[in-house]
């Protein structure tokens, strides 16, 4: 069966690849959108987080054999303490000032996080060999690699666990209080300052977490981050800065989008979503989950 | 024992908003279980010095003594920690949480265990019990005045900072607040207000000091209000 010149099943098969991209996309901008509303940082380096947590996990496979599912959690652990230990050093004495100033000194901190990267690795990235999950599910009407059924899984759960911390928790209530009004939680004795250093340790650690599950389906390299920066930009500006529910959905739907596009007309497939934006934009500035703010 | 009864001593205080000097030496004593009203013009700085004692000012330097704690250079939330709540002018309702989430949100302060339970917080504003699942922003300015006063009770915090918690707001609601502030007495809080409303105030505290350019110029019982009344009127008059 074909629908409009495609056959079906290769239809289905780049959906499904656009599902995986899109979860990637979703986690990135999941983690961008925290630190955004927490710190009013635009935070350039997530791309290059994202980079370190798939070579961080290559490299803890090749250089020390730990395995995928140790790394899987060493990677962004490592990765959120570099985080943390940057907002203490850097982003802290500038939350003052001007939203530019923020994206600014994250550009520069990727330049160098990408130039580390560049001379260690080079830039063609290394190849991650076999994935940790083998096999295949048939789903009946596609077959599906098992372990890009186990990044669709892991993504949409870490973005579930995100979600119900910060909207149905206590911890969660601090930080939404935060968001609005940091000075007066502070006042009520929370400690505001570690709980800033926190959520961008969280954030970039999300990042290093999607980069760990793209290491064996992605050859990452160093230049991989911009094209992932530019993308998850994309996706928070189209859902709309502030909506964790916004974020993920937005993610996971241009992942689609950029899917079908390569079906049927694979030359706009990398703007596409930058199409997407400026229609969203001219209608509804704020994005399409996004308030008024 | 002294120092145990002195809940708040300010000693020269002086506190800037980046260049603006506000506070220019505020020294006075509160004991336990006093309330005490600051009184003055707009911009005297009344809010100031409440905010001054939490560090919520640009700098700041002299003394402030919490319960015996010197607390300058310390952080907000240490300072918070000693166990002050504080209710500002603006409120500081979180739109996002729920009534009840914002009435459960400043944490309980450590070894005390004083503070009033989400039952008797209730008795005493029934409003809020009706609004509890409500958004923050959906609760009426009365309501948010209670909610505002009523999270800090939580936390068994001793000493309140209340800033203008009259202001705006319908009669029948300043009695309920003010009858609420006379209980919050009766079971030992120590209080400092800042209000417009000195007839409110009268009715509630021990001690009201004036404030003018940044300095206290002026301290009265309730009871001299009447005799002072010229004065009074030109302390306050705009």
């Amino acid at each position: 069966m074909d629908i409009f010149g495609v056959p079906i099943t290769a239809l289905l098969a780049q959906l499904m690849i656009g599902l995986v991209n899109g979860c990637f996309y979703a986690v990135l901008s999941l983690g961008l959108a925290v630190i955004f509303g927490m710190l009013h940082v635009i935070n350039f380096t997530h791309g290059a987080m994202f980079v370190l947590g798939a070579l961080f996990s290559w490299a803890g496979l090749y250089y020390f054999d730990i395995n995928y599912w140790v790394m899987l959690a060493l990677a962004p652990l490592i990765v959120g303490v570099f985080g943390i230990v940057l907002e203490r050093l850097f982003l802290r004495r500038i939350y003052h000032l001007d939203y530019l100033y923020g994206l600014l000194l994250t550009l520069g901190l990727t330049l160098i996080i990408e130039g580390a990267v560049r001379s260690a690795f080079g830039v063609s990235g290394r190849p991650y060999g076999p994935p940790p999950i083998s096999g295949i599910t048939n789903l009946g009407f596609l077959m599906i690699p098992n372990y890009r059924l186990w990044v669709i899984i892991a993504s949409l759960l870490v973005c579930a666990a995100t979600w119900f911390v910060i909207e149905r928790t206590r911890l969660g209530s601090y930080l939404r209080a935060a968001t609005e009004n940091p000075k007066l939680v502070e006042a009520f004795g929370i400690n505001v300052p570690m709980m800033v250093s926190l959520t961008f340790g969280f954030g970039v650690a999300l990042a290093a977490f999607a980069g760990a599950l793209a290491a064996p389906v992605m050859q990452v390299s160093a230049l991989t981050g911009q094209t992932m920066i530019v993308i998850v930009f994309a996706v928070v500006v189209i859902g709309g800065m502030g909506s964790i529910l916004g974020t993920v959905v937005t993610g996971v739907c241009l992942g689609l989008v950029e899917a079908l596009t390569k079906v049927y007309y694979p030359e706009a497939s990398s703007m596409v979503m930058f199409l997407v934006m400026v229609l969203v934009l001219m209608v509804r500035p704020h994005g399409l989950f996004g308030g008024r703010e | 024992m002294s120092d145990v009864q002195e809940v708040l001593a300010l000693d020269n205080l002086q506190a800037w908003y980046g260049e603006s000097h506000v506070l220019q030496g505020v020294t006075f004593r509160v004991q336990a279980g006093e309330a005490v009203t600051l009184l003055g013009r707009n911009g005297a700085g009344r809010t100031t010095t409440l905010r001054a004692i939490l560090g919520l000012t640009g700098r700041r330097s002299g003394s402030v003594r919490l319960f015996g704690r010197e607390t300058v250079g310390l952080p907000t939330h240490r300072i918070a920690r000693l166990g002050v709540g504080y209710c500002p002018e603006e409120r500081g309702i979180f739109a996002s949480l729920s009534c009840e989430e914002n009435l459960r949100l400043p944490p309980r302060l450590s070894g005390d265990d004083a503070g009033l339970s989400l039952e008797e917080i209730y008795s005493l504003f029934p409003n809020l019990a009706e609004r509890r699942h409500s958004p923050g922003m959906a609760l009426s300015g009365g309501e948010q005045q209670m909610l505002a006063l009523a999270r800090i009770l939580r936390t068994g915090a001793r000493l309140l900072l209340l800033d203008e918690i009259s202001e705006g707001l319908a009669p029948v609601i300043v009695d309920t607040l003010g009858e609420a502030i006379h209980a919050l007495r009766e079971r030992g809080y120590t209080i400092v207000l800042v209000e417009q409303n000195f007839h409110f105030a009268a009715g509630l505290c021990d001690r009201l000091l004036f404030m003018e350019h940044g300095h206290i110029i002026e301290s009265l019982t309730p009871a001299q209000l009447d005799d002072q009344a010229d004065r009074v009127a030109r302390l306050l008059s705009v």
